[in-house]
Parts: C-alpha cells; structure tokens; sequence
C-alpha cells in the first residue's frame, strides 16, 4: 500500500482518463514530476472541477490529449500559459463543462447510473459543443420541460494530495468531499500525504467522518508539503510567488522547459 | 481628517445596496469587491437588529460553513437556498449573455480566458445575479459574445428562477429588464458621464434623461466598511484589505 511516487507513476498508461482536484481542495503536486517523467501520453485529464498548475504542466509537457473542465486557471498568478497555448493551437481536445456538470457526472458513476440530470446549461455555447451530453423532455412534467443528462464520469485513475492516512489506508479528506466524489467514480486512486498515522482514523468519530475508507483507495505516498506550491488546508498557505515565477517562466515553451529542468521543484524545507 | 470616499468604496456599497433582502449571498473565488459589499449587507443588518444576512465566501474558512466539497455551492442553489451571487465576464452583451471562456473562434479561442466556472448553471437558479465587472470598455461590453458561457435570458418553458438583476462597472450602475431583454443605466458614478459610458459601451442601453450619481455612503456606513468590513475580508484577502487600508490613511493625512 505505501509505496514511492515513481511506482505510482509506472501504473499510468498512455490514453488513460485522469480525474484531478481544484487547486483548494488538495492537488498532489508531487505526483506531477514523477508522471512527466514516466511520459505516458495521450491523457484525458478530468479536472473537478477546475485545473491549475498541475494540469498546465501536463499539457506542457505534451501528455495530454483532452481536458474536459469548467476551467484552467492560475488563479492570482494569471492564466495558465501553456493550456492557453495548447488551445490557440488546437493541440489538445477540449470539452468545456461548468463546475456542477462535472459533479453529476461523478454523482452519476458514485451511484452506478449511466448519468444525472441537471438544470442550467439550456442555450448556452457549452451545451451545444457537448456531443456527449443530451437534451431530454422531463418524463415527470406536466408539459414540456427540457433538462439536459450528463453522463456518468469513469475516471481510470484519481490522484490527490491529503493530510494524512492511516497504516490501514484510510485517508482524512476533512470537508473536501470532492476527493471522496473522485475516488468513488474511478477505478484506482492515488493518494500522496503528508504524514502516516499509527491509530486507525475509522477509530474516532469526529476523524471517521472526513475520512475516505481505504475500500476507495489504491495506493498511498508519503510526500511532505506535497501540495506545494499549492496550499493544502489546515496545514500551509499557497505560495504565490513560485506561481508567478512559474507564469511568468511558462509564457513561451522555452521558458516552461527552463523551469521544468531548474533545480527548484521542490520547496524549500 | 476622515479620508475622502474611494472609487472602490462607493462600489462596495453599491453592491451591499443592491443585496438589501437577500438571506444568503454567496460569493465566488477572487472577488474582494462583491465579498466586502456582501459583508457590509450583513455588518449593516447586524446593526439594526435585522434578520441575520448569511455570507459563504469562496476561498474563505472563516466565512464559509460548506462541509460537502465544491458541490455543495450550486446543490444550494438548485435548491433555492442562495438568493444572489456575482458573475463577471470576458465579454458581456446587450441582452445579458456573459462568455468566460475566450475570444473568437471556438474552441480555438484566439485569446482564452479560464472558463465557464459555475455560471452555466447559477445564472439559471439563482435569483438575484449581480453582473460586476470594474473595467468599461468596448472589448468588455460587445454588441453580441463569442461564445455563451451562460444566456442572459431563457426561451419560454426552460426551468429559470435567477438570472441577472443588476451590472455594475467602474462607470456606473444598470439595472437588466429580463422583458425587453436589456440594460437600464441607473446611476453613474461620480467623475464619469453618461457620454462616456455610451462610448465604453457596445450595446445600446435605456437611460433616463436627467441621471442621478452613484450614492456615497453615509458616515456610519463607511465606518462599518473601514472597520469591521476590513477586518473580516482580511483573512481571505489579505493584500486587498491591506491596499485600502494604506489609501485611506494616506487619504487621511491629505485630507
């Protein structure tokens, strides 16, 4: 179960579909070295529901076929350079979603059903670029009442970043249900931490209810600061100015791959 | 000397005046603005004993009772339990269509911004959508967007209870008529004039002819607004708090 990054990395493979988290909610930006330097490529990246710094080195460094998002960011720090990029070339397929799309179709696969129905979306540009969502008149309505079906999202692999674990492979993700929604619609699920625990976290009632059952979980990482430099929530802020300088690195190829070979990819301990 | 009320200030309380009955307001990532008008609403409703305001903000741990994850900001409000939120946008036209997603040719947008976030689904269930945007410029404000992020208006027979209520910019403030679909220029803020916004602007929009200011606040509200306001917008926007606290004890001293 605990294993080094580098093994975890191994089991990804080229076409995979890869859920990720929002910025906030815990991004395993330890992982992110390890996956590019393992090269499996023509990843369909699931962003939940949002993507940052991690998606844009992805698509940087040209392993990804398709992001499906409600949107890539840098949050302060600007746009995601090399996303932008990707998209004024046309080099990577892009399915635009909004935030709640992406939950149902999580919802959808947590459940076992072929997809949820949503309000919203009816006469917008997003709805009308989604082959794969459908417009259905609501059975259950007196007259008509058109709602839009998205279907269920089966990620192969999820990967976040939490707190801690304990040594039965249970993992607190406190509030941060999105991970438990993400692990529950795929496959596997990697989870890197900051530190492994000797008491059972199912043991206490007050951690057993943020905790994610290691049913849920595949494979655990011991990475500290792990999220840097994104914050992770209750332990360490973001820090902003590695993103600036990574943003303002990134605006040409060159300078991503400058960035990408510096010395300085982890934080200062 | 009390500092002179800011461009930023009048703005916030703009806001906090165009949330008046709201219940619940939420408020999304990187909005220091639409976060202090909506915590002035509730400073303010605090201290005339009225019904308590709740204010969720995005990013926020003190402000911020969420416990579902992401999710549960829009199954709050599909279930009606958010009653104003604020949307901005790339582009934004005539009749209310907000695109956050970029320009020209989709999807191969010449110039790309984030993305739709939330507002393809918020813009049709929330009430009261507060359209912010602080830059007036044609290239904000077009004749018609690039790409619908989320419309500002339904066909009959599509479920909608929300949608835009009000546009606010650094030139001044609209009201939206969801009938005709458009835009009523309501106010303009102080420093600006009507025939600049119509310049700023790439729709046409209704106006009365003899228009009234953007309101400055009264003494108790800026009080509130540069004590309490402050102090609670701190801990999710550190640098914005302390920005305006800087210029307005340098207001002060010039003043």
């Amino acid at each position: 179960m605990h294993t080094d990054l580098e093994a975890l990395a191994r089991q990804i493979e080229p076409g995979m579909r890869i859920a990720l988290p929002v910025d906030y909610a815990g991004v395993s930006m330890a992982m992110t070295r390890p996956i590019i330097d393992h090269g499996a490529s023509d990843l369909d990246l699931v962003c939940v529901p949002t993507g940052g710094l991690q998606v844009d080195m992805l698509v940087g460094a040209g392993l990804v076929r398709s992001v499906e998002t409600s949107a890539v960011s840098l949050g302060e720090a600007g746009g995601a350079p090399r996303f932008n990029q990707a998209v004024r070339d046309g080099s990577i397929g892009l399915r635009d979603a909004t935030c709640p799309a992406i939950h149902a179709g999580l919802m959808a696969a947590q459940k076992g059903s072929p997809f949820t129905a949503m309000r919203g979306l009816i006469g917008t540009d997003i709805l009308k670029n989604r082959d794969d969502w459908r417009v259905i008149d609501n059975p259950f309505a007196q007259s008509g009442d058109p709602i839009v079906l998205i279907p269920a999202i089966h990620p192969d692999i999820a990967i976040f970043h939490a707190p801690m674990a304990d040594r039965f492979g249970n993992v607190w993700i406190g509030r941060r249900r999105e991970l438990a929604a993400m692990a529950y619609a795929s496959k596997m699920t990697f989870v890197t931490v900051e530190r492994i625990v000797d008491e059972s976290l199912l043991a206490s009632e007050t951690l057993a209810a943020g905790t994610l059952p290691a049913l849920y979980v595949s494979e655990i990482a011991v990475a500290p600061r792990g999220a840097w430099p994104y914050g992770l929530w209750g332990e360490y802020q973001t820090d902003t100015a590695e993103l600036l300088r990574y943003a303002k690195a990134a605006r040409t190829a060159e300078g991503f791959a400058a960035y990408m070979s510096g010395a300085v990819t982890e934080p200062a301990q | 000397m009390t500092a002179p009320v800011s461009a930023r200030e009048i703005l916030i309380c703009s806001i906090a005046k165009l949330l008046d009955g709201s219940r619940h307001v939420a408020v999304g990532a990187s909005s220091p603005i639409p976060a202090a008008g909506a915590m002035l609403l509730r400073a303010l409703k605090d201290e005339m004993r009225a019904e308590k305001v709740r204010v969720s903000i995005l990013g926020s741990v003190e402000h911020n009772f969420f416990t579902n994850g992401s999710a549960e900001l829009f199954d709050c409000a599909g279930q009606g339990r958010i009653d104003a939120f604020f949307l901005g946008g790339g582009q934004i036209d005539g009749v209310g269509n907000i695109n956050l997603v970029g320009v020209g040719d989709y999807p191969r947008s010449s110039v790309r911004w984030p993305g739709s976030f939330g507002s393809a689904y918020l813009y049709f269930v929330v009430p009261r959508v507060i359209l912010f945007r602080e830059e007036h410029t044609p290239r904000v404000f077009v004749d018609r967007v690039d790409f619908i992020s989320a419309p500002g208006v339904s066909e009959p027979g599509v479920y909608r209870t929300g949608g835009p209520y009000a546009l606010l910019t650094g030139k001044g403030l609209f009201s939206f008529d969801r009938t005709r679909p458009g835009f009523r220029l309501e106010s303009v803020h102080p420093g600006h004039s009507l025939k600049e916004i119509k310049e700023a602007t790439g729709f046409e929009f209704d106006h009365n002819d003899d228009l009234s200011i953007t309101p400055t606040p009264d003494a108790a509200t800026l009080k509130l607004l540069r004590g309490r306001v402050l102090d609670e917008l701190h801990e999710t926007y550190p640098d914005f708090a302390a920005q305006m606290r800087r210029e307005i004890s340098a207001g002060a001293t010039s003043a």
